[in-house]
């Protein structure tokens, strides 16, 4: 029963979380705080920073957590099988109907107008993580950035990263953990 | 090449499949199922790979994605790569998710895309199931601060640099339409915090009537 109710909860969550990321927070928060009971609120604030410092979605991030805190790991399993579930269906009838009909000239010219708004939107979620990485979260606005209070290790790791991957193309997963060590160096003994 | 009789090739294609399916019958498989056995674990092993590496949420899997599956494999192209995620950011979900489904899906069926989730979901799953249980001294440890820290300004270079590849990619077409989409969008999202799926929706409909006013114009002139 409690399996059945983990699971319908994160089907919930996976059907309704449109936009990903963020979006998803309130309707995690309703079910798995308002409803269930399962975590506390500050409970739930801790499961948000543990998403930002590790890797993968929220949704999953909060389902493993919740269902791992109910009941162990099967719990774990179920609640991240089911905020996943909906997507699969969904997401694989429409690459069924791109694969088939994409050739169509109206899904070209839907594309058309798709294409260049997708770069902007991975332009400024990018944007975004630099602001944090550079001003460590204290810029409120984009207006009000407070240059002095720049990080410049941080400043340094951008735009030393950012110029070897255009050089020299190494795989992108090196330059993060390089950034990782020298962050360790020189935040932690400097 | 271009053969005289069109039928030709059909009649080639037609034996060809018949003989390939007939081997298959007769068990000599070997040949075949070590290829796609292969397919199947490199998806496994990029997409875990992948997903332990996506700090800071979904567009992050993007362009390691694009590094990936189009810049270095070259199995899926520059277009395609944009058209799959705008359909991983408008159906429900999460978008790291949806966009492994959907490579799954492309370049080895449903099957396929049921490795990439497994690959996808596997990372988190393990890295939180073992944080809950040492939650405490995971959040109050400087060292893994200071790491996430670095890690951050890396995750920012990488997508800059992915960006700076697609949107080249926009600009080289010549075409004002996009670059001026590309524009709008961009101050829609990031200056005005606009919904996401809004514009989506409104860039979907715009590229629509553009096209269709291109082909009245044609048919007008012919």
């Amino acid at each position: 029963m409690l399996y059945l109710k983990l699971f319908w909860s994160f089907f919930q969550i996976g059907l309704f979380s449109i936009g990903g990321g963020y979006a998803a927070m309130p309707l995690i928060q309703k079910q798995v705080v308002d409803m269930n009971h399962w975590l506390s609120m500050n409970e739930f604030v801790d499961v948000v920073t543990i998403s930002q410092m590790t890797p993968g979605p929220i949704a999953i991030n909060s389902a493993t957590f919740v269902g791992m805190r109910v009941s162990g790991t099967l719990g774990a399993i179920v609640a991240t099988v089911g905020c996943i579930f909906p997507s699969c269906v969904i997401v694989l009838l429409i690459a069924y109907f791109y694969y088939k009909y994409q050739n169509l000239w109206v899904i070209q010219g839907a594309l058309k107008g798709l294409r260049p708004a997708v770069v902007s939107l991975i332009a400024s979620a990018g944007l975004s993580i630099l602001v944090l990485a550079l001003f460590n979260g204290s810029a409120v606005s984009w207006f009000g950035i407070n240059l002095s209070e720049i990080d410049v290790v941080a400043a340094i790791l951008f735009v030393t990263g950012f110029i070897i991957l255009r050089k020299f193309k190494p795989n992108p997963v090196y330059v993060m953990l390089g950034c990782g060590a020298v962050g360790l160096i020189c935040y932690q003994f400097i | 090449m271009h053969t005289p009789l069109p039928y030709l090739d059909k009649a080639v294609a037609c034996i060809y499949d018949k003989i390939i399916s007939k081997l298959r019958l007769m068990g000599d498989t070997s040949l075949y199922m070590n290829k796609s056995i292969r397919l199947y674990g490199k998806l496994f092993t990029s997409t875990f790979y992948l997903s332990a590496f996506t700090f800071g949420g979904g567009y992050v899997i993007i362009p390691l994605m694009h590094k990936k599956f189009v810049e270095k494999y070259r199995w899926i192209e520059e277009k395609e790569m944009l058209d799959l995620t705008a359909i991983a950011q408008s159906t429900p979900g999460a978008m790291a998710v949806n966009a492994s489904i959907l490579i799954g899906y492309r370049l080895a069926g449903v099957f396929g895309a049921f490795v990439t989730i497994l690959g996808t979901i596997l990372p988190p799953l393990i890295i939180l199931s073992v944080i809950s249980l040492f939650y405490n001294e995971f959040q109050e440890n400087a060292v893994i601060k200071a790491i996430l820290k670095g890690m951050n300004a890396g995750v920012a270079a990488v997508v800059a640099d992915v960006t700076v590849t697609m949107g080249k990619g926009i600009i080289n077409e010549k075409n004002m339409f996009a670059v001026l989409i590309m524009i709008v969008s961009f101050s829609a999202v990031f200056f005005f915090n606009m919904d996401v799926i809004l514009i989506i929706l409104a860039c979907a409909i715009l590229g629509l009537a553009v096209t269709i006013y291109g082909r009245y114009k044609q048919r007008g002139m012919t």
